[in-house]
C-alpha cells in the first residue's frame, strides 16, 4: 500500500506538472484526487490494515492528498495565467493611433493678455471696473483737461453720435477715472479694461476699435515713486524676472507730471533692432500723476489727496506676448489662428 | 521736427555721438525718433579735376578724361556729358563708390575704353537745383564754375567739400511744448540736459531806409480777440535773389525747399525762433492798409498754392481795404506774393488764436507748417524778436533796406505766471529728496526766473501753471529713472472679481470647455446687415446708434444685436475652408434708451458653429451644460417660429421660469445665403443680464441615495405631433412620488407602427429615500405613469 501511494504520487504529480489545458487538469484531478479516483481507491483499503499500521499509513495517505492538491493549486494558476497572458496579447493596440479628438476651445490671446494684467492688479488689491463705451464728451475729455478745442475732440479722430459733440465712442478708458472718482469712496484702487474707439483706418498696426486698461490710485501720500514701483511689478510679471524698464517724460493732458514707459527691447536686449526700430525700447503705456485740476473738479483735494493713472493698449501687449506680427489677426478670427493659443 | 546739429551747436555746443545726444533728450523729455546724417548714401566720391580730354574713339559723344583725384597718377574717366571742359573741378564717384538711392559705381570698360568711376551731376548726389541755384542741370556739377564753394582740396570727400554731411535729429515735440518747434527751444532744452551754457543772440537791425513806417503801413485788427499781438516791419528796394549757400543749407537740413531770399528769410526766421512769419508784396496791399479780420461768409481767397477757396465767419483773413490777401497762420495769398520784381516788402510776425487758426485750417484741409505752430498757442513775447532778426537777415544778406520803427498791435499779451516754489510739495509729490538749489538750478537752466520762493515762468512756457507743473521740470532734468521705486503703503483695499465678473468668466470657461473658441468682433456694424439677418423693415431693434461720422457704412451704426458679427466670422471662416468652427463671444449690444442720452449696454453670450457634428441638439446640449453650471431653475425650450433669422422649424427660445434667457437655433437659410454660404450654421443669443438673474444659489449638498432604486423601460405609441416634451409632463405628472428620472432612448417610426405615428420609449428611474422598493410599488407608479401618458397625450403603451 505504501508503494501504491508513493506511486500515485509520483504519477500524479508529474501529471499536473506537464497538463497542457484546463480540461485535462479537470480529467486529472477527478483521476486522482475524485471520489472514484485513484487516492480514494486505495484509502478505502486502509480497513484491511492492522490497528499498528493504520496511523501511520493514515497519516501518509494524508500527506501524498495535501501534497496533490498543492500541485493541483499550483498546475492551476499556471494555466490561468498562461491563458491571462494569451488573452492580453491578443488584446494589444497600436499606440501610435491617434487619440479620439476631445475639442476645447481657446481663449482669444488678447483676452489671455489680459487676463494676466488682471490677476497681476487683483493680487495688489486692484478692484475690476467695466463702464460704457458710448460715453459723454464731457467724461472723455473736460473732465480729463482736454478742453474745447483739443485737437483730440476733432471729428477727424473722434467718432459722435449728435452734431453737438456731446455723446462719442470713448477714444480711451480714462473716463473710467472720472466715473470712479465720482462713483466710489477714497481710497481708490481701481483697473478698468476695456473697448475705445479712434478714427484710424484699418492696417497692420491700426484699427478704428481696440482695447485699452485704465489703472488708477488715489490715496493720501501716493507718489511718483509708487507709480514707478507699481508698473515696474507689472513689466516683470508680464515679461519676466529681471525686465528692464525706463521711465521718459511725456505729456498727457490729465497728468502732471506725466511719462511713458518702455521695456528694453526682449529681441536686441537693447542694442537696436528691427523689432525697437533700432531704439533698444519698446513704449509699453503712458501713465503720471493725476493733474490736480482733474482731481479737483471730482471735488478731491489734490493738497490732501494724490493719485497715479496709466492706460497701456492691450493689443500691442497681446501682438508682443505672442509674437504676432498683424493687428488684423486679432479681429479676423480665423480658427487656425485662434487654436494656437 | 528736424533739427540741425550744426545750427544747434551755433547756440550750444554739444559734440556728443547722435546716438547718446538722442538718448539724454528723449530722457529729459524732447523725443527723438530718429537721426539721420546727411550725405550718408553717399560714400567714396571725392573732388576731383579734368586734367584733360579727348573724343572717344569709338563713340560721337563719349569723351574720356583724365582726372586727378588727388592721388599719384590721374584716373581715367569716360564721360558722356557735354559740358566739362580742361581744368573744371567736378565730384568723381572713384570705384566701388556708393550714391543715393542704393546706386553702386564700380570700375569697367565702355566700348572698349577704361573708366574708373564716374563724373556725377548734383541729381546724382541727392541734390536738388534749388540747393544749387547757379548749377548747371543737364551735365556734369562743375564745382569751379560756382563763387560759393571754393578752398577745394583734390580727393576732399564731397560731401565735407559741398556742405553736404549735417547730422539731422529728428523730434516728436508733445503739443504742450510748441517752444521746441524752434531751433533756439531745443537749444535751451540741449543746454539744460547737457548742463552746458546757451549762447542767444539779440538781433540788431541798422535800418534807414527812406520813407516813415506809419505812412506807409497801417494795421487794424478788428478781430482783436483771435489776434493777440501783431508786428510788421517794412523793406524796401528788395532784391530778389538766391540765398546764401549756409542758409540753403540750414533750410536743407531742416527739410524745407529754398525758394528766394526773402522767402527763405522768413521760413529760416521761423524754424529759428519757432515764429511763423509772412512776406507780403507791399505793392498788392492796397491803400498801404492791413486789416486783420474774420473771413466774410462765401469770400473767395487764392492761396500760394494756387488753391481758391470759399471762407466762411469762422476763417481769420489779412486782408487790405479792398480784399483778403492772406489766410491768416494758415498761407499767404496769391495775390501779394513775393515774386522776382518784388521791390517793397512787409514782413508779417503775428500771434493768432491757435483753435482758430487750427479749426480754420481742418475745414480746408490744407495744415501748414506755421498752422501747426500756431494750433498749440504760441508766445506772444516772440513776435517782436522775430520780425527784428528777419530784417537783421535783410540787411546781413544785402536784400534790402529796412524802414526804421515797428508796427506792433498788442491786445491781449498776458502776465508772466508767477508761482511759490514749495520743495517739500514737490518732493512729496514725487517721492524724491531733491535739495531745493537743485531745484532752482534746474529751473533757471530753463530760464525761469527765481527770487527767493518766487518762481517765474518764461513767456513761451503756458504750459506751467502750478506746482505740478513745476514738479515736472524738476523731474525731468533730475532724471525720471531717478526717481526710486516704490510700493504703496496706504491703506489696504479690497480687490477682486465682482459677481458679474465671476460670472463671465465662468461663462467663458464653459464655452471653451464644450469646445467653441473665443472671438472678438468690431461693436459697429452696417445698417444693411439687419436686412441680411431678415429682420423686417420696422423691427424696433433695428432703432441704433448712429455714428455721424463714419469710417465707412460697414462701421457706421452701433450693433443692436451680435447675430450678424458672429455670422460673419463663421462664413469668413467657411471661406477660408476650414472645416469646422465652434465660436463664442460675450460681446455688447448698444440699445437707444440708456441715461443721459446714452445707450444701454448689455452684454450677450453668443454661440456659432458649423461643422464637426453641429446640429440643433448639440448646441441645445451646450446651453443645457452651460445652465445646468450657472444652477438655472425650470428651464424649458420652447419653439419659436417667429425669430426671422432662425430657420422657423429648428428655433427654440431657452425659458428659466418667467425668464426668457435666450434663442438659439439653425440660421434661416436664407440668411446664410444672404453671407453667402450653404451650410448649416448654429447660433444661440444668450442675455448675460438674465443668465445672472436665472443664476442659482451656491450648491447644497444633498445625501446620497441609501435604497437600491428601480428601473422600467417604457416604450409607448402616440401621434407625430406629440412632443417629446409632452411626453415628459405627463410621465412627471402621473409618476406618484418615487420617480426620480425618466431619460429617453429611442424614437421609432416604421414597421409595427401606423403612419402618423411614433413609438417613444423611456428609461424610467424610481427609488424611495426610505426603503427598497418592492417590484409592486414600482409597478403601481409605472401604472399611474402610463395612464396619465394616455389621458393627456393618448399616449398607450406599445
Amino acid at each position: 500500500m505504501k508503494e501504491q501511494l508513493a506511486k500515485i504520487r509520483a504519477e500524479a504529480l508529474s501529471a499536473f506538472e506537464s497538463v497542457k489545458d484546463s480540461a485535462a487538469l479537470d480529467e486529472l484531478r477527478v483521476r486522482y484526487l475524485g471520489k472514484k479516483g485513484e487516492l480514494t481507491a486505495v484509502l478505502k483499503q486502509m480497513g484491511k490494515l492492522s490497528a499498528e499500521e493504520r496511523p501511520a499509513m493514515g497519516q501518509l495517505a494524508n500527506e501524498v492528498r495535501a501534497a496533490l492538491e498543492s500541485a493541483l493549486d499550483a498546475a492551476s494558476q499556471k494555466l490561468e495565467a498562461a491563458a491571462l497572458e494569451l488573452k492580453l496579447k491578443a488584446e494589444t493596440v497600436d499606440v501610435t493611433i491617434p487619440g479620439k479628438q476631445v475639442q476645447v476651445g481657446r481663449r482669444h490671446p488678447m483676452n489671455t493678455a489680459l487676463e494676466e494684467i488682471k490677476d497681476i492688479f487683483i493680487g495688489m488689491g486692484f478692484t475690476v471696473l467695466d463702464g460704457p463705451e458710448i460715453e459723454l464728451a464731457e467724461l472723455n475729455f473736460d473732465r480729463l483737461n482736454a478742453e474745447e478745442g483739443h485737437p483730440s475732440r476733432d471729428w477727424s479722430d473722434t467718432f459722435y453720435f449728435d452734431e453737438n459733440s456731446r455723446v462719442m465712442l470713448r477714444s480711451q478708458t480714462s473716463p473710467m477715472q472720472v466715473r470712479a472718482m465720482d462713483s466710489m469712496e477714497l481710497p481708490i484702487r481701481i483697473i478698468a479694461p476695456g473697448r475705445v474707439y479712434r478714427k484710424d483706418e484699418v492696417d497692420a498696426t491700426h484699427s478704428p476699435m481696440f482695447h485699452q486698461v485704465e489703472g488708477m490710485v488715489i490715496d493720501k501720500n501716493i507718489t511718483m515713486a509708487d507709480l514707478k514701483g507699481t508698473l515696474n511689478t507689472l513689466a516683470e510679471q508680464l515679461f519676466g524676472q529681471g525686465t528692464v524698464t525706463r521711465f521718459r517724460p511725456h505729456h498727457f493732458p490729465f497728468t502732471e507730471p506725466s511719462c511713458e514707459m518702455d521695456v528694453q527691447c526682449h529681441k536686441c536686449g537693447g542694442a537696436g533692432c528691427p523689432t525697437c526700430k533700432g531704439e533698444g525700447w519698446i513704449e509699453l503705456l503712458g501713465a503720471g500723476m493725476i493733474h490736480p485740476h482733474v482731481l479737483e473738479m471730482a471735488g478731491i483735494d489734490p493738497d490732501e489727496w494724490s493719485g497715479w493713472a496709466f492706460g497701456m493698449g492691450l493689443e500691442r501687449t497681446a501682438l508682443r506676448r505672442f509674437k504676432i506680427d498683424d493687428l488684423r489677426l486679432i479681429f479676423e478670427n480665423d480658427v487656425r489662428f485662434l487654436e494656437q493659443f | 521736427m528736424n533739427l540741425s546739429r550744426k545750427w544747434l551747436n551755433e547756440f550750444v555746443k554739444i559734440d556728443t555721438p547722435d546716438r547718446e545726444f538722442a538718448e539724454a533728450m528723449t530722457l529729459s523729455g524732447s523725443k527723438v525718433e530718429g537721426t539721420s546724417i546727411e550725405g550718408s548714401e553717399i560714400s567714396n566720391v571725392v573732388v576731383g579735376q579734368v586734367k584733360s580730354l579727348v573724343r572717344h574713339p569709338n563713340s560721337d559723344h563719349m569723351w574720356i578724361c583724365q582726372v586727378d583725384v588727388g592721388q599719384a597718377e590721374p584716373l581715367q574717366i569716360v564721360t558722356g556729358a557735354q559740358n566739362v571742359k580742361e581744368n573744371d573741378l567736378v565730384p568723381v564717384a572713384l570705384h566701388k563708390s556708393t550714391l543715393p538711392g542704393g546706386k553702386k559705381i564700380e570700375k569697367g570698360k565702355l566700348r572698349g575704353e577704361v573708366s574708373n568711376g564716374m563724373l556725377c551731376s548734383f541729381a546724382e548726389l541727392g541734390l536738388d537745383q534749388r540747393d544749387f541755384p547757379t548749377a548747371y542741370a543737364d551735365g556734369i556739377w562743375i564745382l569751379s564754375d560756382d563763387p560759393e564753394l571754393t578752398g577745394f582740396t583734390l580727393g576732399q570727400d564731397i560731401r565735407e567739400a559741398v556742405g553736404l554731411d549735417d547730422h539731422v535729429v529728428e523730434f516728436e515735440i508733445t503739443p504742450n511744448r510748441p517752444d521746441c518747434l524752434s531751433v533756439i527751444g531745443l537749444a535751451r532744452e540741449a543746454a539744460a540736459t547737457f548742463d552746458k551754457p546757451l549762447a542767444l543772440h539779440t538781433p540788431e537791425v541798422k535800418g534807414g531806409a527812406e520813407g516813415v513806417l506809419t505812412d506807409l503801413l497801417d494795421v487794424e485788427t478788428p478781430a482783436a480777440d483771435l489776434v493777440p499781438r501783431y508786428t510788421a516791419r517794412m523793406v524796401r528796394n528788395v532784391k530778389i535773389a538766391p540765398s546764401p549757400k549756409w542758409m540753403r543749407e540750414r533750410l536743407r537740413a531742416m527739410g524745407v525747399r529754398p525758394i528766394n531770399n526773402i522767402v527763405d528769410i522768413t521760413n529760416y526766421v521761423m524754424l529759428e525762433y519757432g515764429q511763423p512769419m509772412h512776406a507780403f508784396d507791399y505793392r498788392y496791399v492796397n491803400g498801404g492798409k492791413i486789416i486783420v479780420r474774420r473771413a466774410e461768409e462765401g469770400e473767395a481767397l487764392t492761396t500760394l498754392d494756387g488753391k481758391e477757396h470759399r471762407l466762411t465767419a469762422n476763417h481769420l483773413v489779412i486782408a487790405d481795404e479792398g480784399r483778403a490777401v492772406g489766410l491768416a497762420g494758415i498761407m499767404g495769398g496769391l495775390n501779394s506774393e513775393i515774386v522776382d520784381d518784388t521791390a517793397d516788402v512787409v514782413f508779417e510776425s503775428a500771434c493768432f488764436d491757435g483753435t482758430c487758426i487750427r479749426k480754420g485750417a481742418l475745414a480746408l484741409g490744407m495744415r501748414t507748417e506755421a498752422s501747426a505752430k500756431f494750433e498749440k498757442g504760441l508766445d506772444p513775447l516772440n513776435t517782436l524778436p522775430a520780425v527784428n532778426r528777419a530784417c537783421e537777415l535783410v540787411e546781413l544778406l544785402g536784400a534790402g533796406e529796412v524802414v526804421d520803427g515797428v508796427i506792433d498791435i498788442l491786445n491781449n499779451v498776458p502776465q508772466p505766471t508767477v508761482l511759490t516754489l514749495e520743495p517739500d510739495k514737490i518732493n512729496a509729490l514725487l517721492g524724491t529728496d531733491v535739495p531745493e538749489d537743485e531745484m532752482v538750478r534746474i529751473l533757471r537752466k530753463l530760464d525761469f526766473g527765481v527770487e527767493g520762493d518766487q518762481v517765474s515762468v518764461p513767456s513761451w512756457r503756458g504750459d506751467v501753471k502750478r506746482m505740478a507743473d513745476l514738479a515736472e521740470e524738476v523731474a525731468r532734468f533730475h532724471g525720471y529713472n531717478n526717481i526710486p521705486n516704490t510700493l504703496m503703503r496706504g491703506q489696504t483695499t479690497q480687490g477682486g472679481y465682482s459677481v458679474v465678473q465671476k460670472l463671465e468668466n465662468r461663462l467663458g470657461e464653459l464655452c471653451r470647455a464644450c469646445g467653441y473658441s473665443e472671438i472678438i468682433t468690431y461693436s459697429f456694424i452696417s445698417p444693411s446687415y439687419y436686412d441680411k439677418i431678415l429682420w423686417p423693415e420696422d423691427d424696433f431693434r433695428r432703432n441704433s446708434f448712429k455714428i455721424l461720422n463714419p469710417l465707412g457704412e460697414d462701421t457706421s451704426i452701433m450693433r443692436t444685436t451680435t447675430l450678424p458679427s458672429m455670422l460673419e466670422i463663421l462664413t469668413r471662416n467657411c471661406n477660408y475652408r476650414n472645416k469646422s468652427a465652434w465660436l463664442y463671444e460675450l460681446g455688447r449690444i448698444y440699445q437707444p434708451g440708456g441715461e443721459e442720452g446714452l445707450a444701454n449696454e448689455t452684454k450677450i453670450l453668443t454661440l456659432g458653429a458649423y461643422g464637426n457634428g453641429m446640429d440643433f441638439f448639440t448646441m441645445k446640449g451646450t446651453i443645457e451644460a452651460i445652465l445646468k453650471d450657472t444652477r438655472a431653475k425650470d428651464i424649458r425650450f420652447e419653439p419659436c417660429a417667429e425669430d426671422h433669422s432662425y430657420h422657423p422649424g429648428r428655433c427654440a427660445e431657452v425659458w428659466s421660469g418667467d425668464n426668457c434667457i435666450g434663442v438659439f437655433g439653425q440660421i434661416h437659410p436664407q440668411a446664410a445665403q444672404n453671407y453667402g454660404v450653404d451650410v448649416e450654421l448654429y447660433c444661440a443669443e444668450l442675455s448675460f443680464d438674465v443668465l445672472l438673474v436665472t443664476h442659482g444659489a451656491d450648491p447644497e449638498y444633498a445625501p446620497l441615495p441609501k435604497f437600491p432604486a428601480v428601473t422600467r423601460d417604457i416604450a409607448v405609441v402616440c401621434d407625430e405631433a406629440v412632443t417629446v416634451g409632452a411626453l415628459e409632463n405627463a410621465i412627471r405628472k402621473g409618476a406618484k412620488g418615487l420617480l426620480k428620472d425618466a431619460a429617453l432612448f429611442d424614437i421609432y417610426r416604421g414597421k409595427g407602427v401606423a403612419e402618423g405615428k411614433k413609438s417613444v420609449a423611456f428609461n424610467l428611474t424610481l427609488r424611495a429615500d426610505d426603503r427598497s422598493l418592492t417590484g409592486e410599488e414600482a409597478d403601481a407608479d409605472v401604472k399611474s405613469i402610463l395612464e396619465m401618458l394616455e389621458k393627456d397625450c393618448g399616449a398607450v403603451l406599445r
